[in-house]
């Protein structure tokens, strides 16, 4: 009798956790979808956010060009006949690239049919005449083709960007110019090796990346000798008191300060109580270093502990005092790992925007800078500055911006892991 | 540039003091190293070290006071009638007599005089500075090298010079804190004399516009930060709630059910996510995120602004994902094994054992790593200054613009400065309460995370 009621209870159980089995299943499955799910989601972000900036930027690296036939006319470079270079710095470049446009367009153009001729091509176009004429002042009195920038506008709409930049009438000669094959795409030089500008198809990189090396240079001169010798001395010679505790429990919360804080130190000390030069890399540089300077010390401790001891107890087993040890053996060991995290930290440094707002190095700035005391941008803040442009052509230069922007960062971190590949030691 | 070159010959100096120091050690005992008392090495780098370091010493002091003594006489050499303005006049006069020192012509005859004297003068002081550290560095070089000995302790006197320098270096973390914390602070104060401080804790209206003339409308700037703080709220809270569930659950995939391959195609895919630059988030979040969410709205007959918090919130919980779902991934893997097994061999399933032991015994760590993400959203500023509006509003609709206590920072200090008005030092205000607010998260989660780290340990 009890054995029965035993194996119906029995039963009863197995039919009930049977009768759950599924739903425990379907629960596990779900789950593990759930976290699957949310892998491919982060990852889906980031295809999302990389392709759309490609999508909009590779064509930063594209200029259009339109080929005038251009009558170097003596009457308006020269009428004196002097070849003076004065005169011929400045001269109306610009009327002789308007009658060369109404010429081969236009040729009875009432004003604004004018004003719509010039609006196809660079108003930077005339320095390029310019310095033809400049380079060789033989030209005047001959005409000759020549390629030359063509506006934003213009650019847009044989990018297919923006087809309503151009009135009915410029994409009539649009049209025109395409079918003689008098307009051509080529790699946009300028893009990578002009400053500034306020004309989008003007602009250029090459100021900010000077900018961005300059200040990088200052922080790793300044964060990398005083980040090794902090770790050095944290890790191998600071005895374990209070004192050092705090500095630790210090190091440790510099590391989660937000950076715009950071910015904010850097106005007050640097620009206020040093009179350091506003805008300048030199000031960007030693702010970036404090932001870095947690970053090297944690990486170099960890690199610095993974030193086995006996290696310190060999060597002071042949008479080597404590600095010897360090200097001629776990130096050089650790190294490797102490500059896997320099890179990464200067890898943030390079990408750092906001406390470099706060020492003014968002003013608009033509010139490349020469030193780390002349004013400039760097990289992340001309992405700022032109992603708060109104021209719409300044989104295709944005994303072009980031694009360079990613490469380099890429291209520290690809160092940082083959470094990290290439010297990595196991003990 | 001058500067360089008057470092660079230091240097060269001291390499040579080396030379010399190290020849000098081994011709006193007469080429035979072994009657000194240090390595012939050591005795090099004394000399050197006695001919550097007196000179950086002066020439590092003179660059640090060379702007605040030649502003000085500079001022005081102008007309009196300059003289009298306010400081914040003389600050825009000295830099025209410094642009006019640069070249720059100046229409105003006793400005281009004041140039004259601040070029005389920092020409002046450039060249003693280059006179005196030259003169220190061979003082030093002579006098180092006489005093060579064989008895001479040339390694302990190097060493303690090297410990020095290591000591100075461990503590520049602790001065930079000292100076975050003293520069907000002075600058706070001097705010919260012109703004009571209740005011300014707990004012519902921000609008730090201070008009020029006091007949004006509007004229007394309101700086109360309660909006700033529920704008920082919402937008954190909306990040959280992006990034909370994807980081967590990504985590609890990467450590507990992924393959080793997959593992390493997705741990650096994620890495890379937390290594774009913040201003690429923001310029995504305008281009990209804002109009989408902005469409689907109106497809939805709701308004949207155009600089909603929900796009800015989105893209920032983006961007804290990584944070999460590592921070989560190291102490879910750091749960000892024994725990998996126990719960495995009673005949829970995978996801039991994740929900029912796994991470309830994680949870402190992961509570630990989530206040850091907080603190993060906090004080992100890039994709806030970009994407999120500017207007305080004192709203908790994920649809409007709200503005952020880091916004208001940029915003306010961005163009010219001039640090007299409240309006300037507010920002100072508000990146005090930023960084105490940050840092008391910090210590609340560091001091979670090594809590939940000893118990396993």
């Amino acid at each position: 009798m009890t054995d029965m009621a035993e194996t119906t209870a029995v039963t009863r159980t197995a039919e009930t956790v049977a009768a759950r089995l599924g739903r425990r299943y379907a629960a596990e499955a779900r789950f593990r979808a759930f976290g699957f799910a949310a892998v491919a989601i982060s990852i889906g972000f980031l295809a999302i956010l990389l392709g759309s900036i490609v999508a909009k930027g590779w064509s930063a690296f594209v200029q259009t060009q339109v080929l005038v036939e251009i009558a170097f006319d003596p009457q308006v470079i020269d009428p004196d006949g002097t070849r003076d270079p004065a005169t011929l710095d400045t001269a109306d470049y610009a009327a002789l690239i308007r009658a060369a446009l109404a010429a081969r367009l236009a040729p009875d153009a009432d004003r604004s049919t004018r004003r719509d001729l010039s609006g196809l091509i660079s108003s930077g176009a005339a320095n390029q005449v310019r310095a033809m004429v400049n380079a060789d002042p033989s030209l005047i009195g001959t005409s000759r083709k020549v390629w030359l920038m063509a506006s934003d506008k213009l650019d847009m709409v044989t990018k297919g960007q923006y087809d309503t930049a151009l009135n009915e009438r410029q994409l009539g000669w649009l049209t025109a110019l395409r079918a003689d094959g008098e307009l051509r795409r080529t790699f946009n030089t300028t893009f990578l090796t002009a400053g500034d500008s306020r004309e989008p198809e003007q602009a250029g990189i090459w100021g900010a990346m000077v900018g961005s090396f300059f200040s990088l240079l200052i922080t790793l001169l300044v964060s990398f000798p005083l980040g090794v010798a902090a770790a050095v001395y944290l890790e191998e010679f600071a005895p374990t008191n209070r004192w050092t505790n705090l500095i630790e429990v210090n190091i440790n919360n510099l590391a989660a300060v937000p950076s715009v804080v950071f910015g904010l130190l850097g106005l007050a000390m640097f620009l206020n109580v040093f009179h350091l030069p506003r805008s300048a890399p030199l000031v960007g540089g030693l702010v970036l270093a404090l932001i870095c300077l947690p970053t090297i010390i944690i990486a170099g401790r960890a690199a610095l502990k993974s030193v086995p001891p006996s290696i310190r107890q060999a060597a002071a087993g042949l008479g080597a005092s404590r600095l010897q040890i360090v200097a001629h053996h776990v130096l050089p060991l650790a190294m490797p790992g102490m500059l896997t995290g320099t890179i990464l930290g200067m890898a943030r440094a390079l990408g750092e925007t906001a406390p470099l707002l706060m020492i003014g190095m968002v003013a608009f700035i033509v010139d490349i800078p020469k030193s780390p005391l002349d004013p400039s941008a760097v990289l992340p803040v001309q992405v700022y500055l032109w992603a708060g442009s109104s021209e719409r052509a300044f989104v295709e230069k944005t994303s072009g911006a980031i694009i360079v922007l990613l490469v380099f960062l890429v291209a520290m971190n690809l160092i940082a892991i083959l470094m990290r590949k290439r010297f990595e030691r196991r003990w | 540039m001058q500067t360089f070159t008057l470092a660079a010959m230091l240097l060269l100096l001291s390499s040579l003091a080396f030379r010399l120091g190290r020849g000098r050690a081994l011709a006193v005992v007469g080429g035979e190293p072994r009657g000194l008392h240090s390595l012939p090495g050591y005795y090099g780098w004394w000399v050197a070290l006695w001919c550097g370091l007196p000179a950086f010493a002066v020439l590092l002091s003179w660059l640090v006071l060379e702007p605040s003594v030649v502003r000085a006489l500079v001022v005081s050499g102008l007309p009196a009638e300059m003289q009298a303005l306010g400081p914040d006049r003389i600050d825009v006069l000295v830099n025209e007599v410094r642009n006019a020192a640069l070249g720059h012509a100046t229409t105003n005859p006793a400005l281009a005089a004041a140039a004259e004297h601040y070029l005389r003068l920092s020409r002046i002081g450039f060249a003693s500075v280059a006179v005196i550290s030259v003169a220190l560095a061979l003082a030093g070089t002579a006098l180092a090298r006489a005093r060579i000995e064989p008895a001479l302790r040339a390694r302990p006197r190097v060493e303690r010079v090297v410990k020095v320098f290591l000591v100075a270096s461990s503590t520049v973390a602790v001065f930079t804190t000292i100076g975050i914390v003293l520069s907000l602070l002075f600058e706070a104060l001097r705010f919260f004399n012109m703004v009571s401080i209740t005011d300014f804790l707990f004012g519902l209206s921000w609008s730090p516009q201070m008009s020029i003339r006091s007949d004006q409308t509007g004229s007394s700037g309101a700086f109360g930060m309660v909006p700033l703080f529920t704008g920082t709220m919402l937008i954190s809270l909306i990040s959280m709630v992006v990034a909370l569930p994807l980081g967590l659950f990504s985590a609890v995939y990467m450590a507990e059910y992924a393959a080793p391959r997959f593992r390493a195609v997705a741990k650096p895919a994620l890495e890379i996510l937390a290594g774009i630059p913040t201003v690429v988030y923001g310029f995504f979040a305008v281009i990209t995120v804002a109009p989408l969410i902005r469409g689907a709205g109106e497809a939805l007959g709701l308004t949207v602004a155009a600089e909603s918090a929900l796009a800015a919130g989105f893209v920032l919980g983006i961007t804290l994902i990584p944070l999460i779902s590592s921070l989560s991934d190291d102490v879910i893997t750091a749960v000892p094994q024994s725990l998996r097994e126990g719960a495995l061999g009673l005949g829970a399933t995978r996801s039991e054992t994740v929900r029912l032991v796994i991470l309830p015994a994680a949870l402190p760590g992961i509570v630990g790593g989530v206040l850091l993400a907080v603190s993060r959203a906090i004080g992100e500023t890039m994709i806030v200054v970009m994407a999120a509006g500017l207007s305080a509003k004192l709203t908790f609709n994920p649809l409007e613009a709200v503005t952020t206590v880091t916004v208001q920072i940029v915003t306010l200090l961005v163009g010219d400065t001039e640090f007299d008005s409240p309006k300037t030092l507010a920002a100072f205000a508000l990146g005090l309460m930023l960084f105490a607010i940050t840092l008391g998260l910090n210590v609340v989660a560091l001091h979670i995370v090594q809590k939940y780290r000893e118990k396993y340990d």
